[in-house]
């Protein structure tokens, strides 16, 4: 199967003193939900604006949906839809014109793109909002907007730029949804974010870019099995007073209910349990603390600054 | 990109553009008609009445011509101006650029925009003008055909006028210091012949200079300029400003990057 997207060997070097992108090789097969993760300005933007057409490679090969951009750029266009980092449409047209007028820059008629927009904004929960003016609208409506108008040409790749930024977590969860949705029904999606239980709850596949370099391109599963413990946020019935001290795993008093238990992958989860009967601590409920791919992330561009 | 998707693409942007400069028309459509009322006011019917006959025709009558190029000039690129800088400033202009749009298509939808409003603004001053002056037409053809090629130019102007702009203020550089002076001194309100001849032949490389009397020939039927260099000099600079628009849209400096 051909895949989504192809980069190899793209550099990007901005007055020419600033190297932003130093010989990115990726690979994102079709149907894959793929996080590109970076700290700011590592380089993430900038090989999404190389594929969009926003900002020019010096050297380098793309290819979307096995078009070559330098042969057969309309054609890649044509496959990708793009949520930017920054709000980029006029603020002073109404919503629905902003998502029919993207939909014709791509050639739809107009009846198609009305029918489209329709859709999107009902699914998008804009509906309400479709004839008001785009600077009327929130922050986080804006961002479902520009997925809107991203989604309008049935992109097969799309990709997002921090969508969920300065979004609140009901609208994120919302966006998550439909953004599984899409993807369930074969869109391709790139996505950067800083919020990284995001790309862990989202993603399948996942490249790390630091200092214009991919430092790590592999699947979140095993990305995360490398992580040779576990870390878990645990509520007590009763407040902890003296806090035991186990040879098995390690434990920490985060506050009077709740301690978070790091224990080694091996061992059984049983250990931990026992160990808290015979101290008579009564565990009423347990999660998992959400920033296992935080601690890989750090882990490794730590590593690359040592 | 298939042609009828070319012809789709190019369909929008005009229309986007039109519903632009017709959401505002208090700023884009009404200003041109008062101003040319008052022009009509205190020119035609004031001091036009102390001067009399100018080139054969009463006063009122010589200038019509000129107030209505005068207004499409000033539309034609004060509409390219402001949608081309806004479309930077909003960052909107990415909408296009990451479309399969063509870099031409692209140019001609901007253009188009600003032809239509000049064009439009153009016909509403005429029709005031009728109020108050006596406004026949010799022919047709040629103020049709110089109406379309001075839209045209200015559009293209305005564009790379925006284009270069990199704040508000760049905006208005050319409109204020550039534009503004070669309208007043192109003939609009006097005939060359009253200038001495040194003014004359300095006259002769302002180009609204040609527009002006190309336009008030198709009105009256003489002007102070021939028509042939007109039209030579409207075409070449069209094709020139066009060719040079589109490599800049290209290159796309301020936009790519």
């Amino acid at each position: 199967m051909p895949y989504a997207l192809e980069i190899t060997n793209l550099y990007k070097t901005f007055n020419k003193t600033t190297q932003a992108l130093r010989g990115i090789d990726l690979k994102i097969e079709q149907g894959d939900f793929f996080a590109l993760l970076g700290a700011n300005g590592a380089g993430k933007s900038t090989t999404i604006n190389i594929i969009t057409s926003l900002c020019r490679k010096d050297s380098g090969n793309i290819k979307v949906f096995c078009h070559d951009i330098d042969k057969e750029l309309d054609k890649a266009k044509e496959c990708i839809g793009l949520v930017p980092q920054e709000f980029n449409f006029n603020i002073f047209e109404p919503v629905q014109e902003i998502i029919i007028n993207q939909g014709g820059y791509y050639g739809l008629g107009k009846k198609e793109c009305i029918e489209r927009s329709i859709t999107l904004l009902k699914q998008l929960e804009l509906w309400d909002k479709r004839n008001v003016q785009a600077r009327e609208l929130s922050g986080g409506m804006k961002r479902r907007l520009m997925i809107a108008r991203a989604m309008i040409h049935q992109p097969k790749l799309l990709i997002l730029d921090e969508p969920t930024a300065g979004v609140d977590i009901k609208i994120r969860r919302s966006m998550w949804q439909f953004l599984e949705e899409i993807n369930r029904q074969g869109t391709t999606i790139i996505l950067t974010t800083h919020y990284l239980e995001e790309a862990e709850s989202l993603c399948r596949n996942i490249a790390i870019i630091n200092k214009g370099e991919i430092v790590e391109s592999t699947s979140m599963k095993q990305l995360l099995n490398r992580l040779g413990t576990e870390t878990f946020i645990l509520d007590s019935k009763e407040s902890v007073t003296n806090l035991p001290v186990s040879e098995d795993f390690s434990l920490k008093q985060v506050d009077t209910h709740t301690l978070e238990v790091t224990i080694d992958k091996s061992r059984s989860l049983n250990t931990m349990f026992d160990f808290f009967s015979k101290n008579n601590i009564k565990i009423m409920s347990m999660r998992n603390k959400s920033n296992r791919l935080e601690q890989l992330f750090l882990n490794l561009l730590e590593g690359d600054e040592s | 990109m298939t042609f009828n998707k070319k012809l789709t693409a190019f369909n929008t942007l005009i229309s986007k553009e039109l519903k632009r400069f017709m959401r505002i028309w208090i700023q884009t459509l009404l200003p041109p008609v008062i101003t040319t009322t008052l022009y009509f006011v205190i020119f035609g019917s004031l001091i036009g009445g102390v001067i009399g006959n100018m080139n054969g025709v009463p006063y009122s009558q010589f200038i019509a011509p000129g107030l209505i190029m005068m207004a499409i000039i000033n539309n034609s690129y004060a509409n390219v101006v402001s949608s081309f800088f806004g479309a930077k400033f909003h960052g909107n202009i990415q909408e296009m650029i990451i479309s399969p749009i063509p870099a031409h298509i692209v140019l001609l939808g901007f253009i188009s925009g600003g032809v239509i409003r000049g064009l439009i603004v153009g016909s509403l001053v005429t029709l005031v003008s009728l109020f108050f002056t006596d406004l026949r037409i010799f022919s047709l053809v040629i103020v049709l055909s110089i109406a379309l090629l001075t839209a045209t130019l200015l559009a293209i102007a305005g564009f790379i006028n925006a284009y270069y702009a990199r704040t508000f203020d760049g905006m208005n550089i050319v409109p204020v210091f550039i534009l503004g002076p070669l309208t007043y001194l192109g003939g609009v309100f006097f005939s060359i012949d009253m200038l001495p001849e040194f003014w004359q032949q300095i006259a002769q490389i302002n180009p609204i200079l040609y527009m002006v009397n190309g336009f008030r020939y198709g009105f009256l039927g003489s002007a102070d300029i021939q028509l042939l260099p007109t039209f030579v000099i409207l075409i070449l600079m069209n094709i020139g400003l066009y060719a040079f628009a589109l490599r800049l849209l290209k290159i796309g400096r301020g936009i790519l990057d």
